[in-house]
């Protein structure tokens, strides 16, 4: 192998790329990143970035020095139009062509938008480094603001808002914030954190349009038809995987590009991060957008383009960090699974607790207890029995 | 090798001290990342490593002592 091509310059990409050189791949390496910045982290960009504690610097990935060490070509601000998977070569958008020996797909998801409305000025997505900038400039002069779903980002960005001032309603039409990722009790218990900030949490309510005068948003009507003022709203209402370039090219595409065990989806193709949905051999088919599972998933793709590739069985991890709130969570923590406090009081506002699905455990969380929570994590390791973790003497 | 930890970054996930339980430990109030042993021995420079890959929120830098 001789010729590699990283497509997607960020967390899965470069790890992937720093993989490939520390196992000992000597030959051609190049990177395309869509966006002009060289790899920089999306976690702070909902929480320090916005909030103005980090000046954006502090978000790249690595030094300048240590990227050239790589022995890299950068193609930044270039964006991949095609694959052809036969041919072993990917277009770029200005009609360059990169043939390759192997290629790792990174390129990462794409924030839905709704159907209607992007357009008026005081709409914003937040993805990038680029958006996080423009939200922010926003915020510091927005007087009520409403966050359209509230998931991981949009419970993240309403906490932001709300430090920095803002009036905030957060919007979302399923019954709590995050309840799809951390269940209903843990959901709840986010709703009280908002509200107690002052959050106007509006759930059960989807939104039927934005409203605009003079190309500007000036609020949101909701479902049953109320009028939320606004002068800036953000849509954080999930992404879907950048797989636009692929179309057609013979990669299997459902929810992102479709992996094995190993994070092969052709012949010299292996894929990595929040595009990439694989079959972990404990879980079933997954697909995981969260910032370990890009530097694990980079590891783990890299090596099987070396031939030495393992099936990849990561315990999906994730955080967020909210008002004075840190959540650690490990494994699957979705309303499909059954959660019990282990340790801690949520009435006091720290605590730990398991979530168990067909008997046993499947995942563990950490309100404020972060020790906790990772010492709770051998229960997903070991897939403990739920009976035995719920009697007194199995915590 | 030297190990720098920056708590300000600290995310508190613990993924160092999953792989390098002797090198790294947390805090209990807050699960902030604490250093143990700046300058581990050449046993634990593998294991140190793979806690500067993993760390998710990049608060580990290594340099040659």
């Amino acid at each position: 192998m001789s010729r590699i091509v990283v497509v997607g310059a960020s967390a899965a990409g470069l790890t992937a790329a720093e993989a490939l050189r520390r196992e000992g791949y000597g030959g051609r390496l190049t990177l395309v990143g869509d966006e002009p910045h060289l790899p920089y982290d999306r976690p702070p960009l909902s929480k320090q970035v916005l909030r103005g504690s980090w000046t954006p610097d502090r978000t790249a990935l690595r030094r300048a020095d240590h990227l050239d060490g790589l022995g890299a070509r950068w193609l930044l601000g270039r964006t991949a139009a095609g694959l052809d998977a036969a041919a072993r070569t990917v277009t770029l958008v200005d009609g360059e062509v990169l043939g390759y020996d192997g290629l790792v797909v990174a390129t990462g998801v794409t924030p839905r938008s709704l159907p209607r409305g992007h357009e008026l000025a005081g709409v914003h997505v937040l993805r990038t480094l680029d958006d996080a900038l423009a939200l922010r400039e926003g915020l510091l002069t927005a007087a009520s603001v409403v966050i359209v779903g509230a998931g991981f980002l949009g419970s993240e960005a309403a906490a932001v808002a709300t430090e920095l001032g803002a009036d905030v309603t957060l919007v979302d039409p399923l019954a709590a914030p995050m309840i799809r990722q951390l269940g209903p009790l843990v959901g709840d218990m986010a709703a009280r954190l908002h509200t107690g900030h002052g959050v106007r949490v509006r759930t059960r309510t989807g939104v039927r349009r934005l409203a605009g005068e003079d190309g500007r948003v000036v609020g949101v009507v909701l479902d049953d038809g109320s009028h939320v003022p606004a002068d800036l709203v953000l849509v954080a209402i999930g992404s879907t995987p950048s797989v636009g370039w692929l179309t057609g090219s013979g990669l299997a595409l459902g929810d992102g590009v479709e992996c094995d065990e190993l994070c092969r989806a052709a012949p010299g193709v292996v894929a990595a991060g929040d595009v990439a949905s694989w079959h972990h051999p404990g879980l079933g088919r997954l697909r995981v957008e969260h910032r370990m599972n890009a530097t694990e998933q980079g590891t783990a793709a890299a090596l099987t383009l070396l031939g030495g590739g393992r099936p990849f069985a990561p315990v999906p991890y994730f955080w967020t960090d909210q008002y004075d709130v840190k959540i650690q969570a490990y494994g699957l923590t979705g309303q499909e699974a059954t959660f019990r406090v282990v340790a801690g009081d949520p009435a006091e506002g720290r605590f730990a607790g398991l979530y168990g699905r067909a008997g046993r455990v499947v995942g563990a969380l950490g309100w404020n207890m972060p020790r906790e929570a990772r010492t709770l994590r051998r229960h997903v390791t070991e897939t403990t029995p739920w009976p035995q973790v719920m009697t007194p003497a199995g915590g | 090798m030297k190990v720098i930890l920056d708590q300000d970054k600290c995310v508190g996930s613990g993924q160092c001290v999953l792989v390098a339980p002797e090198v790294f430990d947390q805090r209990d109030e807050d699960g902030i990342a604490v250093l143990l042993d700046p300058d581990p021995p050449a046993g634990r420079h593998a294991e140190t490593r793979e806690a500067a890959r993993l760390c998710p929120a990049l608060a580990i830098e290594l340099a040659d002592s």
